[in-house]
Protein backbone atom coordinates (compact mmCIF):
# COMPACT_ATOMS: atom_id res chain seq x y z
CA UNK A 1 0.00 0.00 0.00
CA UNK A 2 1.84 3.31 -1.03
CA UNK A 3 1.45 5.79 1.25
CA UNK A 4 -1.00 8.83 0.43
CA UNK A 5 -0.19 11.94 3.45
CA UNK A 6 -3.26 13.20 4.98
CA UNK A 7 -2.39 17.06 4.93
CA UNK A 8 -2.09 16.56 1.31
CA UNK A 9 -4.93 17.40 -1.58
CA UNK A 10 -5.28 15.43 -4.35
CA UNK A 11 -6.80 14.81 -8.01
CA UNK A 12 -7.96 12.05 -9.59
CA UNK A 13 -5.08 11.91 -12.24
CA UNK A 14 -2.79 11.26 -9.19
CA UNK A 15 -1.40 14.75 -8.77
CA UNK A 16 -0.90 15.88 -5.01
CA UNK A 17 -1.09 19.44 -3.93
CA UNK A 18 0.64 20.80 -0.73
CA UNK A 19 0.12 24.38 1.12
CA UNK A 20 -3.63 25.01 0.02
CA UNK A 21 -4.83 26.07 3.25
CA UNK A 22 -2.01 28.33 4.21
CA UNK A 23 -0.69 30.54 1.31
CA UNK A 24 -0.60 31.97 -2.48
CA UNK A 25 1.59 29.20 -3.54
CA UNK A 26 1.57 25.68 -3.81
CA UNK A 27 3.81 22.59 -4.14
CA UNK A 28 2.99 20.26 -6.57
CA UNK A 29 3.83 16.56 -7.60
CA UNK A 30 2.71 12.75 -8.22
CA UNK A 31 1.45 10.59 -5.81
CA UNK A 32 3.42 7.21 -4.35
CA UNK A 33 0.49 5.50 -6.17
CA UNK A 34 1.45 6.47 -10.20
CA UNK A 35 5.03 6.59 -9.14
CA UNK A 36 4.85 3.42 -8.48
CA UNK A 37 2.10 2.38 -11.16
CA UNK A 38 4.43 4.12 -13.98
CA UNK A 39 7.59 1.82 -13.26
CA UNK A 40 10.82 3.97 -13.21
CA UNK A 41 10.93 7.35 -14.06
CA UNK A 42 12.99 8.13 -16.57
CA UNK A 43 12.49 12.39 -17.66
CA UNK A 44 9.78 14.32 -16.53
CA UNK A 45 8.82 17.83 -18.72
CA UNK A 46 7.44 20.49 -16.68
CA UNK A 47 5.89 23.64 -17.55
CA UNK A 48 7.96 27.16 -17.65
CA UNK A 49 7.83 29.51 -14.83
CA UNK A 50 6.25 32.51 -15.43
CA UNK A 51 3.68 30.52 -17.39
CA UNK A 52 0.43 30.26 -16.77
CA UNK A 53 -1.38 27.23 -16.08
CA UNK A 54 -5.43 26.35 -16.27
CA UNK A 55 -6.77 23.41 -13.57
CA UNK A 56 -7.49 20.29 -15.38
CA UNK A 57 -4.68 21.25 -18.36
CA UNK A 58 -2.16 18.99 -19.61
CA UNK A 59 1.19 20.67 -18.19
CA UNK A 60 3.46 18.40 -18.24
CA UNK A 61 4.62 14.77 -19.10
CA UNK A 62 6.55 12.29 -16.77
CA UNK A 63 7.78 9.23 -18.71
CA UNK A 64 8.85 5.54 -17.67
CA UNK A 65 9.95 3.02 -19.08
CA UNK A 66 6.62 1.34 -20.34
CA UNK A 67 4.93 4.41 -20.46
CA UNK A 68 4.69 8.20 -20.81
CA UNK A 69 1.28 10.27 -18.57
CA UNK A 70 0.52 13.52 -18.62
CA UNK A 71 0.67 15.94 -15.69
CA UNK A 72 -2.16 18.01 -15.44
CA UNK A 73 -2.29 20.84 -13.25
CA UNK A 74 -4.35 20.80 -10.23
CA UNK A 75 -5.20 24.68 -9.98
CA UNK A 76 -5.05 27.95 -11.93
CA UNK A 77 -2.20 30.65 -11.52
CA UNK A 78 1.66 31.05 -12.70
CA UNK A 79 4.19 28.72 -11.93
CA UNK A 80 6.86 30.42 -9.99
CA UNK A 81 8.91 27.50 -9.52
CA UNK A 82 10.00 24.13 -11.25
CA UNK A 83 12.17 21.43 -9.71
CA UNK A 84 15.06 21.63 -11.41
CA UNK A 85 16.50 18.77 -9.29
CA UNK A 86 13.97 15.81 -10.19
CA UNK A 87 14.52 17.21 -14.07
CA UNK A 88 18.11 16.00 -13.36
CA UNK A 89 17.65 12.92 -11.66
CA UNK A 90 13.69 11.63 -12.56
CA UNK A 91 14.42 9.09 -10.11
CA UNK A 92 13.27 10.92 -7.30
CA UNK A 93 9.48 10.71 -8.60
CA UNK A 94 10.15 7.12 -7.23
CA UNK A 95 12.35 7.53 -4.01
CA UNK A 96 10.24 10.31 -2.64
CA UNK A 97 7.82 11.14 -4.27
CA UNK A 98 6.17 13.41 -1.80
CA UNK A 99 9.34 15.33 -0.97
CA UNK A 100 12.51 15.42 -3.24
CA UNK A 101 10.29 14.59 -6.20
CA UNK A 102 8.42 17.66 -6.06
CA UNK A 103 7.21 18.82 -9.73
CA UNK A 104 6.29 22.63 -9.58
CA UNK A 105 5.09 25.56 -7.68
CA UNK A 106 2.30 27.44 -8.45
CA UNK A 107 1.10 30.95 -7.33
CA UNK A 108 -2.94 30.29 -7.05
CA UNK A 109 -5.70 32.14 -8.75
CA UNK A 110 -8.50 29.48 -8.66
CA UNK A 111 -9.10 26.31 -6.79
CA UNK A 112 -10.77 23.67 -8.63
CA UNK A 113 -13.62 22.51 -6.14
CA UNK A 114 -13.55 18.97 -7.10
CA UNK A 115 -10.01 18.17 -5.64
CA UNK A 116 -9.63 15.35 -3.24
CA UNK A 117 -8.88 15.00 -0.03
CA UNK A 118 -6.62 12.25 1.29
CA UNK A 119 -9.79 9.92 2.28
CA UNK A 120 -11.14 10.43 -0.82
CA UNK A 121 -8.28 9.91 -3.11
CA UNK A 122 -7.68 6.52 -1.00
CA UNK A 123 -10.69 5.09 -2.72
CA UNK A 124 -9.70 6.45 -5.96
CA UNK A 125 -6.45 4.39 -5.54
CA UNK A 126 -8.60 1.17 -4.18
CA UNK A 127 -10.97 1.18 -7.42
CA UNK A 128 -7.70 1.22 -9.47
CA UNK A 129 -5.70 -1.18 -8.17
CA UNK B 1 -9.90 -13.65 -17.04
CA UNK B 2 -5.78 -14.23 -17.50
CA UNK B 3 -4.19 -17.35 -16.99
CA UNK B 4 -1.58 -18.02 -14.80
CA UNK B 5 1.62 -19.72 -14.96
CA UNK B 6 3.10 -22.35 -11.43
CA UNK B 7 4.69 -19.73 -10.50
CA UNK B 8 2.10 -16.83 -9.67
CA UNK B 9 2.58 -17.06 -6.07
CA UNK B 10 6.12 -17.08 -6.17
CA UNK B 11 5.95 -13.76 -8.09
CA UNK B 12 2.69 -12.17 -5.95
CA UNK B 13 5.13 -12.90 -2.50
CA UNK B 14 8.04 -11.16 -3.91
CA UNK B 15 6.34 -8.19 -4.22
CA UNK B 16 5.69 -8.01 -8.20
CA UNK B 17 3.51 -6.09 -10.24
CA UNK B 18 1.64 -8.27 -12.30
CA UNK B 19 0.42 -7.43 -15.57
CA UNK B 20 -1.67 -9.36 -18.23
CA UNK B 21 0.54 -10.37 -21.42
CA UNK B 22 -1.14 -11.99 -24.29
CA UNK B 23 -3.97 -13.77 -22.06
CA UNK B 24 -1.52 -14.90 -19.00
CA UNK B 25 -0.94 -13.08 -15.72
CA UNK B 26 2.99 -12.32 -15.65
CA UNK B 27 5.59 -10.05 -13.35
CA UNK B 28 6.05 -6.63 -14.97
CA UNK B 29 8.82 -5.71 -12.79
CA UNK B 30 9.57 -6.97 -8.86
CA UNK B 31 11.04 -3.74 -7.92
CA UNK B 32 13.06 -1.21 -10.25
CA UNK B 33 12.99 -2.67 -13.93
CA UNK B 34 16.18 -0.85 -14.36
CA UNK B 35 17.58 -2.66 -11.78
CA UNK B 36 16.42 -6.00 -13.35
CA UNK B 37 17.88 -5.17 -16.50
CA UNK B 38 21.12 -3.64 -15.30
CA UNK B 39 21.40 -6.91 -12.88
CA UNK B 40 21.16 -9.08 -16.32
CA UNK B 41 24.18 -7.10 -18.14
CA UNK B 42 26.05 -7.55 -15.15
CA UNK B 43 25.50 -10.54 -13.29
CA UNK B 44 21.83 -12.13 -13.64
CA UNK B 45 18.39 -12.24 -13.94
CA UNK B 46 15.52 -14.91 -13.44
CA UNK B 47 12.61 -14.82 -15.52
CA UNK B 48 9.46 -17.00 -15.67
CA UNK B 49 8.53 -17.59 -19.22
CA UNK B 50 6.00 -20.08 -18.45
CA UNK B 51 3.79 -18.48 -20.86
CA UNK B 52 5.85 -19.88 -23.99
CA UNK B 53 4.18 -22.52 -26.27
CA UNK B 54 5.72 -25.64 -26.11
CA UNK B 55 4.81 -28.46 -29.24
CA UNK B 56 6.17 -31.17 -29.80
CA UNK B 57 6.62 -33.45 -33.08
CA UNK B 58 7.64 -36.64 -32.99
CA UNK B 59 7.80 -39.79 -35.17
CA UNK B 60 10.10 -41.22 -38.14
CA UNK B 61 8.54 -37.68 -40.42
CA UNK B 62 8.72 -34.98 -38.03
CA UNK B 63 11.68 -33.15 -39.73
CA UNK B 64 10.33 -33.45 -43.18
CA UNK B 65 6.84 -32.03 -41.68
CA UNK B 66 8.77 -28.97 -40.31
CA UNK B 67 10.71 -28.68 -43.43
CA UNK B 68 7.20 -28.43 -45.24
CA UNK B 69 5.57 -26.31 -42.24
CA UNK B 70 8.51 -23.86 -41.27
CA UNK B 71 10.55 -21.88 -43.61
CA UNK B 72 13.55 -23.52 -41.79
CA UNK B 73 15.76 -26.66 -43.28
CA UNK B 74 14.90 -27.75 -39.58
CA UNK B 75 15.30 -32.15 -41.08
CA UNK B 76 19.10 -31.67 -40.74
CA UNK B 77 19.45 -30.00 -37.63
CA UNK B 78 21.91 -32.25 -35.35
CA UNK B 79 20.03 -33.79 -32.67
CA UNK B 80 20.83 -31.66 -29.48
CA UNK B 81 20.74 -28.52 -31.51
CA UNK B 82 17.97 -26.02 -31.58
CA UNK B 83 17.37 -23.01 -34.51
CA UNK B 84 15.51 -19.63 -34.95
CA UNK B 85 13.08 -20.01 -37.68
CA UNK B 86 9.89 -18.37 -38.67
CA UNK B 87 6.10 -20.33 -39.48
CA UNK B 88 4.43 -18.13 -42.81
CA UNK B 89 1.16 -17.72 -43.97
CA UNK B 90 0.78 -18.86 -47.40
CA UNK B 91 1.17 -15.64 -48.87
CA UNK B 92 4.59 -15.19 -47.15
CA UNK B 93 3.30 -13.43 -44.23
CA UNK B 94 5.10 -14.19 -40.78
CA UNK B 95 2.87 -16.01 -38.45
CA UNK B 96 5.24 -16.27 -35.26
CA UNK B 97 9.08 -16.63 -35.10
CA UNK B 98 10.09 -19.76 -33.23
CA UNK B 99 12.84 -21.69 -31.53
CA UNK B 100 12.69 -25.59 -32.68
CA UNK B 101 15.59 -28.07 -30.44
CA UNK B 102 15.65 -31.19 -31.97
CA UNK B 103 15.67 -33.29 -28.47
CA UNK B 104 16.12 -36.66 -30.84
CA UNK B 105 16.12 -38.12 -34.51
CA UNK B 106 12.38 -38.48 -34.21
CA UNK B 107 11.79 -35.75 -31.65
CA UNK B 108 11.42 -32.03 -32.20
CA UNK B 109 10.53 -28.93 -29.70
CA UNK B 110 8.52 -26.08 -31.17
CA UNK B 111 8.76 -23.25 -29.17
CA UNK B 112 6.11 -20.57 -29.75
CA UNK B 113 5.37 -17.21 -28.41
CA UNK B 114 2.14 -16.97 -25.84
CA UNK B 115 0.26 -14.49 -28.31
CA UNK B 116 0.89 -17.47 -31.11
CA UNK B 117 1.08 -20.93 -29.89
CA UNK B 118 -2.30 -21.96 -30.15
CA UNK B 119 -2.52 -20.78 -33.62
CA UNK B 120 0.94 -22.51 -34.55
CA UNK B 121 -0.34 -25.81 -32.81
CA UNK B 122 -3.16 -25.91 -35.44
CA UNK B 123 -0.79 -25.03 -38.45
CA UNK B 124 1.48 -27.49 -37.79
CA UNK B 125 -1.36 -30.02 -37.03
CA UNK B 126 -2.82 -29.47 -40.55
CA UNK B 127 0.78 -28.74 -42.03
CA UNK B 128 1.58 -32.27 -40.62
CA UNK B 129 -1.34 -34.32 -42.32
CA UNK B 130 0.50 -36.94 -44.62
CA UNK B 131 3.71 -37.01 -42.90
CA UNK B 132 4.64 -39.66 -40.31
CA UNK B 133 4.57 -37.46 -37.40
CA UNK B 134 2.94 -36.23 -34.13
CA UNK B 135 1.78 -33.22 -33.33
CA UNK B 136 0.76 -32.42 -29.34
CA UNK B 137 0.52 -29.08 -27.65
CA UNK B 138 2.23 -29.76 -24.43
CA UNK B 139 2.17 -26.26 -23.02
CA UNK B 140 -0.01 -27.08 -20.08
CA UNK B 141 2.47 -29.48 -19.03
CA UNK B 142 5.60 -27.14 -19.07
CA UNK B 143 7.12 -24.17 -17.47
CA UNK B 144 10.26 -22.34 -18.53
CA UNK B 145 12.76 -20.46 -16.05
CA UNK B 146 15.23 -18.81 -17.80
CA UNK B 147 18.65 -17.84 -16.06
CA UNK B 148 20.62 -15.03 -18.04
CA UNK B 149 23.57 -12.88 -17.67
CA UNK B 150 27.23 -13.16 -17.67
CA UNK B 151 27.18 -15.31 -14.09
CA UNK B 152 24.34 -17.22 -15.37
CA UNK B 153 26.34 -20.58 -16.10
CA UNK B 154 27.97 -20.48 -12.93
CA UNK B 155 24.82 -20.42 -10.75
CA UNK B 156 23.18 -23.05 -13.20
CA UNK B 157 26.35 -25.17 -12.45
CA UNK B 158 26.04 -24.96 -8.38
CA UNK B 159 22.28 -27.01 -9.06
CA UNK B 160 23.22 -29.35 -12.13
CA UNK B 161 26.17 -31.86 -13.38
CA UNK B 162 25.43 -31.28 -16.86
CA UNK B 163 28.00 -30.43 -18.80
CA UNK B 164 27.48 -26.29 -19.10
CA UNK B 165 30.61 -25.50 -20.75
CA UNK B 166 30.39 -27.54 -23.75
CA UNK B 167 26.88 -26.99 -24.41
CA UNK B 168 26.69 -24.27 -27.09
CA UNK B 169 24.73 -21.43 -27.99
CA UNK B 170 21.68 -22.76 -29.47
CA UNK B 171 22.35 -26.12 -27.93
CA UNK B 172 20.05 -27.96 -25.47
CA UNK B 173 20.27 -31.43 -23.97
CA UNK B 174 18.23 -33.13 -21.10
CA UNK B 175 19.76 -32.58 -17.62
CA UNK B 176 18.93 -32.58 -14.22
CA UNK B 177 18.60 -29.08 -12.23
CA UNK B 178 18.21 -28.82 -8.80
CA UNK B 179 17.05 -32.71 -8.53
CA UNK B 180 14.61 -32.37 -11.52
CA UNK B 181 14.23 -33.17 -14.60
CA UNK B 182 14.96 -30.63 -16.91
CA UNK B 183 15.42 -29.70 -21.00
CA UNK B 184 18.33 -27.14 -20.15
CA UNK B 185 19.21 -25.24 -23.29
CA UNK B 186 21.39 -22.12 -23.79
CA UNK B 187 19.45 -19.98 -25.56
CA UNK B 188 17.48 -16.45 -24.75
CA UNK B 189 16.40 -13.32 -25.29
CA UNK B 190 18.45 -10.64 -23.62
CA UNK B 191 21.26 -10.50 -25.63
CA UNK B 192 23.58 -12.06 -22.58
CA UNK B 193 25.07 -15.98 -21.96
CA UNK B 194 22.06 -17.49 -20.42
CA UNK B 195 20.22 -20.89 -20.04
CA UNK B 196 16.60 -21.95 -20.43
CA UNK B 197 14.89 -24.44 -18.85
CA UNK B 198 12.11 -26.57 -19.76
CA UNK B 199 10.90 -28.44 -16.98
CA UNK B 200 7.67 -30.27 -15.37
CA UNK B 201 4.89 -27.31 -14.97
CA UNK B 202 5.18 -29.28 -11.00
CA UNK B 203 8.83 -28.50 -10.66
CA UNK B 204 8.70 -24.49 -11.83
CA UNK B 205 8.93 -23.88 -8.22
CA UNK B 206 11.54 -26.14 -6.91
CA UNK B 207 13.53 -24.86 -9.70
CA UNK B 208 13.20 -21.06 -9.31
CA UNK B 209 13.83 -21.24 -5.64
CA UNK B 210 16.84 -23.26 -5.82
CA UNK B 211 18.02 -20.98 -8.55
CA UNK B 212 16.88 -17.99 -6.53
CA UNK B 213 18.80 -19.10 -3.45
CA UNK B 214 21.65 -20.19 -5.62
CA UNK B 215 22.40 -17.29 -7.64
CA UNK B 216 21.73 -14.93 -4.85
CA UNK B 217 25.84 -14.28 -3.50
CA UNK B 218 26.13 -13.84 -7.46
CA UNK B 219 23.78 -11.13 -8.08
CA UNK B 220 20.85 -12.56 -9.42
CA UNK B 221 17.33 -11.24 -8.79
CA UNK B 222 14.24 -11.73 -10.67
CA UNK B 223 13.42 -9.80 -13.57
CA UNK B 224 9.88 -9.25 -14.92
CA UNK B 225 9.00 -8.37 -18.95
CA UNK B 226 9.80 -4.76 -18.56
CA UNK B 227 13.43 -5.54 -18.39
CA UNK B 228 13.57 -8.72 -20.94
CA UNK B 229 11.46 -5.96 -23.20
CA UNK B 230 14.50 -3.17 -22.77
CA UNK B 231 17.06 -6.10 -22.92
CA UNK B 232 16.07 -7.70 -26.47
CA UNK B 233 15.13 -4.07 -27.82
CA UNK B 234 19.06 -3.19 -26.56
CA UNK B 235 20.01 -6.60 -28.41
CA UNK B 236 18.08 -6.02 -31.43
CA UNK B 237 16.10 -8.97 -31.08
CA UNK B 238 12.42 -8.61 -32.94
CA UNK B 239 9.31 -9.03 -30.53
CA UNK B 240 6.36 -10.89 -32.51
CA UNK B 241 3.33 -7.86 -32.38
CA UNK B 242 6.28 -5.03 -32.93
CA UNK B 243 9.01 -5.92 -35.63
CA UNK B 244 6.77 -8.81 -36.97
CA UNK B 245 3.31 -9.47 -37.59
CA UNK B 246 1.45 -11.16 -40.40
CA UNK B 247 1.53 -8.24 -42.87
CA UNK B 248 5.32 -8.65 -43.16
CA UNK B 249 7.63 -11.40 -44.69
CA UNK B 250 10.73 -12.26 -43.21
CA UNK B 251 12.36 -10.18 -45.97
CA UNK B 252 10.78 -7.08 -45.02
CA UNK B 253 11.75 -7.85 -41.43
CA UNK B 254 15.52 -7.82 -42.15
CA UNK B 255 15.32 -12.11 -41.47
CA UNK B 256 15.09 -13.40 -44.68
CA UNK B 257 18.18 -15.53 -44.16
CA UNK B 258 15.78 -17.85 -41.81
CA UNK B 259 14.08 -18.62 -45.24
CA UNK B 260 15.80 -22.13 -46.68
CA UNK B 261 14.80 -22.43 -50.64
CA UNK B 262 17.40 -24.67 -50.84
CA UNK B 263 15.92 -27.46 -48.93
CA UNK B 264 14.00 -30.13 -50.43
CA UNK B 265 10.50 -30.25 -51.23
CA UNK B 266 7.81 -27.29 -51.00
CA UNK B 267 6.84 -25.71 -48.21
CA UNK B 268 4.11 -23.19 -47.08
CA UNK B 269 4.98 -19.44 -48.49
CA UNK B 270 7.53 -20.79 -50.34
CA UNK B 271 5.65 -19.59 -53.62
CA UNK B 272 5.34 -16.37 -52.32
CA UNK B 273 8.26 -16.06 -50.37
CA UNK B 274 10.66 -17.15 -53.92
CA UNK B 275 9.43 -13.83 -55.89
CA UNK B 276 11.06 -11.39 -53.14
CA UNK B 277 13.92 -13.20 -52.43
CA UNK B 278 16.17 -10.32 -54.35
CA UNK B 279 13.60 -7.51 -53.97
CA UNK B 280 14.76 -5.24 -52.11
CA UNK B 281 11.88 -4.02 -49.77
CA UNK B 282 10.93 -0.43 -49.36
CA UNK B 283 11.58 0.29 -45.79
CA UNK B 284 13.94 -1.51 -44.11
CA UNK B 285 14.39 -2.13 -39.80
CA UNK B 286 16.59 0.39 -38.37
CA UNK B 287 18.56 1.28 -35.17
CA UNK B 288 17.45 5.02 -34.14
CA UNK B 289 18.84 6.78 -31.03
CA UNK B 290 16.75 9.83 -30.25
CA UNK B 291 19.19 13.03 -29.27
CA UNK B 292 16.58 14.33 -26.37
CA UNK B 293 15.33 12.48 -23.41
CA UNK B 294 12.16 11.87 -25.09
CA UNK B 295 11.03 8.40 -25.56
CA UNK B 296 10.04 7.00 -29.10
CA UNK B 297 7.58 4.56 -28.51
CA UNK B 298 5.76 1.67 -30.82
CA UNK B 299 3.53 3.33 -33.32
CA UNK B 300 5.01 7.01 -33.39
CA UNK B 301 5.97 8.23 -36.84
CA UNK B 302 9.36 8.69 -38.28
CA UNK B 303 9.46 11.89 -39.88
CA UNK B 304 12.16 14.35 -42.02
CA UNK B 305 13.38 16.69 -40.12
CA UNK B 306 13.11 19.11 -43.20
CA UNK B 307 9.20 19.11 -44.37
CA UNK B 308 7.56 16.55 -41.67
CA UNK B 309 7.07 14.09 -44.49
CA UNK B 310 6.10 10.36 -43.05
CA UNK B 311 9.09 8.20 -44.07
CA UNK B 312 8.67 4.93 -41.09
CA UNK B 313 7.09 3.88 -37.85
CA UNK B 314 8.44 2.83 -34.46
CA UNK B 315 8.07 -0.37 -33.95
CA UNK B 316 9.54 -0.84 -29.95
CA UNK B 317 11.49 1.90 -28.31
CA UNK B 318 12.51 2.50 -24.51
CA UNK B 319 14.67 4.32 -22.57
CA UNK B 320 18.12 2.43 -23.24
CA UNK B 321 20.17 1.46 -19.15
CA UNK B 322 23.16 0.79 -21.36
CA UNK B 323 23.46 4.01 -23.61
CA UNK B 324 21.88 6.04 -21.28
CA UNK B 325 19.85 7.56 -24.11
CA UNK B 326 16.16 6.79 -26.02
CA UNK B 327 16.18 3.63 -28.40
CA UNK B 328 13.89 2.84 -30.74
CA UNK B 329 13.64 0.28 -33.58
CA UNK B 330 11.92 1.40 -36.75
CA UNK B 331 10.97 0.77 -40.23
CA UNK B 332 12.46 3.94 -42.11
CA UNK B 333 12.07 4.26 -45.92
CA UNK B 334 15.86 2.44 -47.32
CA UNK B 335 16.55 5.69 -49.45
CA UNK B 336 16.39 7.71 -46.05
CA UNK B 337 19.24 8.03 -43.26
CA UNK B 338 19.75 11.44 -42.07
CA UNK B 339 17.97 13.95 -40.97
CA UNK B 340 14.97 12.18 -39.16
CA UNK B 341 12.90 12.65 -36.03
CA UNK B 342 10.67 10.81 -34.35
CA UNK B 343 6.91 12.43 -33.97
CA UNK B 344 6.57 12.28 -30.07
CA UNK B 345 2.97 13.50 -29.90
CA UNK B 346 3.21 16.07 -31.91
CA UNK B 347 6.88 17.67 -31.83
CA UNK B 348 9.67 16.32 -33.90
CA UNK B 349 12.26 15.18 -31.87
CA UNK B 350 15.86 14.70 -33.87
CA UNK B 351 16.79 10.84 -34.24
CA UNK B 352 20.32 9.21 -35.47
CA UNK B 353 20.61 5.96 -37.02
CA UNK B 354 22.79 4.16 -35.86
CA UNK B 355 23.49 -0.02 -37.06
CA UNK B 356 21.72 -3.25 -34.83
CA UNK B 357 22.25 -3.84 -32.64
CA UNK B 358 21.85 -1.17 -29.98
CA UNK B 359 24.13 -3.73 -27.62
CA UNK B 360 26.58 -6.25 -28.41
CA UNK B 361 28.40 -7.89 -25.07
CA UNK B 362 31.85 -8.48 -24.66
CA UNK B 363 33.35 -12.00 -25.17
Amino acid sequence: MSSIPEELSYTKEHEWVAGLDDGLTVTVGITAFAAESLGDVVFVQLPEVGGMVEAGDAVGEVESTKSVSDIYAPVTGEVVAVNQVVVDDPSLVNSDPYGEGWLFQVRVEGTPEDLLTAEEYTQVTTAES
Amino acid sequence: MSRSTPLREVHESLGATLTDFAGWLMPLRYGSESAEHNAVRTAAGLFDLSHMGEIFLTGPQAGEALDHALVGHLSVLEPGRARYTMICAPDGGVLDDLIVYRLAAEEFLVVANASNYQRVAAELTARAEGFQAEVADRSDEYALVAVQGPRAQEILATLTDADLPGLKYYAGLPGTVAGVEALIARTGYTGEDGFELFVAAGDAVTVWQELAKAGDAHGLRPAGLSARDTLRLEAGMPLYGNELNAGLTPFDAGLGRVVRFDKPGDFVGRAALAPLKDVPPRRRLTGLVARGRRVPRHGYPVVLLTDGSVVGEVTSGAPSQSLGKPIAMAYVDTNVSEGLAVDIRGSHEPVDVVDLPFYRRSK
